[in-house]
């Protein structure tokens, strides 16, 4: 195939705990850590082994953002994607229906054979973005891939879903969302980090690809969960038996 | 008023027990109607007990032959065509439902929210995010049709009513795409209770050391008559299928009894089992995180307190 665009999200280190701000308008990510998506990387990583398997020629990365994605973005090209395309926010919020939008103007100008992106993004863990552009596409989805193979313009894909697991085949272009086991990314080597200075990053501002979409959620307040606390230590297991059945568990 | 349409999901012969609790939530919305989607092939039974659930007004059975698989691109479609009728879409949030309702919901035009945790009018929920570690309020625009999936581990399953409602098998003109074949399924083993809807879970970590020494987790969890489960690290590890997975990246569960063996607490793991009735852990670190959620704690040796424990339990 031609070209893979993997869609990469900044968020939060997944090895950083946000708090909650005092007045419960939002978590506080200011001076925090910020990083690709975990299941972006694995969907960039599967794009870049696709590639060096010679079963694809150019692998695009996009993010959809502030200017501070371009960090991310050049984090994807020193991993090793071929070219990277920065679509500015400039401000604007985008709930996911719009930013399936944005990602479909953006597929209809680059054409990819296949769009690859995480399952869900671990800040709003929505879980939606794959589906919803791959139905404004009116293609295929492959959700929770845990293996791909792509084979005579179809991709062969074993989903991790709640009953073990489910093997199917879309016909592409298809978009497929990544699960955590499909594989493990690379690590950046410094020199790649350099190579990757030199590839092309074009920006385009949102408003030149998609029209504004009207947003339909208002988050009101923002707070942490309700926490249990630990309970009582027990020093044997025939006390942990007397526990259990004073309880009324067993 | 809501009028709630909801997609059931099940496997061909049986209804998921998510559909009632994804009842419950719809009726905290206090609709005027709740219906039940039923898509199948030879789905009878299926649209049968989705009847029998407290609070139905209607169950719409749509049986064909391209119904058989749970496909998105094949379902979403007609769930979208069903929609129009209603203000609000819910699926639950298994895999199945994340697979279709935001597929459906892009088909609307409309936006969706995920995981609904508490219900605080028909268009202002909670949603974790963050793996939990936050919970925001969320209002939605009323003007909309609201698309949702629904934490199921939320809510209790609504009880069975003593009378059916009633079934209407309907059909739509609209062609199922070829672009999406379904191969197969490879089910875990089935000899036991099923992890996301079991009253008891007994799991293992990595301190669990192996797949030889996971027989002990599944040895207590015969004599309770357990699920099964386990933490990333011993899926990771190779100790047991994915499918056993506990956590935000695997199965959010609400068991009665939660027994943690050889599990340090990962924030992920955590997520996944604060809302079970009792948790206890056994773990030979003091430290584990585990005990800063557990409602009994014990520090040892699993290899040596779960033998005891099930000879005590015995007694």
């Amino acid at each position: 195939m031609r070209k893979i665009l993997v869609c990469l999200k900044r968020v939060v280190d997944y090895n950083v705990r946000v708090r909650i701000k005092e007045d419960g308008s939002g978590v506080i990510t200011d001076g925090l850590k910020m990083s690709i998506n975990p299941f972006d990387e694995i969907a960039l990583e599967e794009a870049l082994r696709i590639r060096e398997r010679g079963e694809a020629e150019e692998v695009v990365v996009v993010s959809v953002g502030g200017d501070e994605w371009q960090q991310q973005l050049r984090t994807g090209l020193a991993m090793g994607a071929d070219r990277a395309i920065h679509v500015d926010l400039q401000n604007v919020a985008l709930e996911p229906l719009g930013l399936s939008k944005a990602l479909l103007a953006l597929v209809a100008r680059e054409t990819p054979e296949l769009v690859l992106l995480g399952k869900q993004a671990i800040d709003g863990d929505n879980n939606q973005v794959g589906q919803m552009l791959a139905a404004l596409w009116q293609r295929p989805q492959a959700t929770f891939a845990s293996k791909l193979v792509l084979q005579d313009g179809w991709a062969h894909v074993t989903r991790e879903v709640d009953a073990g697991l489910e093997s199917i085949r879309v016909e592409l272009p298809a978009v497929i969302t990544t699960d955590l086991r499909l594989n493990e990314p690379r690590y950046v080597k410094l020199p790649d980090i350099l190579k990757a200075k030199r590839k092309p990053l074009e920006r385009i501002a949102v408003a030149d690809l998609a029209d504004p979409v009207e947003a339909q959620f208002r988050t009101v307040r923002t707070e942490a969960p309700p926490t249990r606390s630990g309970g009582t230590k027990v020093s044997d297991a025939v006390a942990l038996a007397a526990a259990l059945k004073q309880r009324g568990v067993v | 008023m809501p009028k709630v349409l909801l997609l059931a999901e099940h496997d061909g012969k049986s209804l998921n027990a998510n559909v009632a609790k994804c009842v419950t939530c719809a009726t905290l919305l206090q609709p005027d109607a709740i219906d039940i989607a039923v898509f199948a092939d030879g789905g009878g039974s299926v649209a049968a007990e989705a009847a029998m659930l407290a609070g139905v007004d209607r169950v719409l059975l749509l049986d064909s032959e391209s119904n058989r698989a749970p496909l998105a691109a094949i379902i979403a479609p007609q769930l979208a065509a069903l929609a129009g009728a209603y203000t609000h879409v819910f699926g639950a949030s298994s895999t199945f439902g994340k697979d279709v309702i935001p597929r459906t919901a892009a088909l609307l035009d409309v936006g969706q929210l995920s995981d609904l945790m508490a219900v605080e009018g028909p268009y202002r929920f909670k949603r974790p995010i963050y793996a939990g570690n936050a919970i925001e309020t969320v209002e939605a625009d009323p003007k909309r049709i609201l698309a949702a999936t629904v934490r199921t581990a939320s809510y209790a399953a609504i009880d069975r009513s003593d009378r059916a409602a009633p079934i209407e098998v309907t059909s739509l003109a609209i062609e199922p795409p070829r672009h999406t074949r379904f191969d197969k399924l490879e089910a875990g083993a089935r000899d036991r209770p099923d992890l996301q809807t079991a009253s008891r879970v007994v799991a293992g970590g990595r301190g669990v050391g192996s797949a030889e020494g996971f027989e002990i987790v599944t040895r207590l969890a015969d004599l309770l008559g357990a699920a099964v489960g386990a933490s990333r690290a011993a899926v990771d590890s190779g100790f047991v299928p994915n499918d056993f997975q506990v956590g935000q990246t695997g199965k959010i569960i609400a068991p009665e009894l939660y027994i943690a063996l050889g599990i340090s607490g990962a924030i992920q793991h955590l997520t996944g089992i604060k809302d079970a009735g009792t948790i206890v852990a056994v773990n030979n670190d003091p430290e584990a995180p585990i005990f800063e959620i557990a409602d009994i704690g014990l520090v040892g040796d699993l290899f040596e307190v779960v033998p005891a424990l099930i000879d005590a339990l015995k007694n």
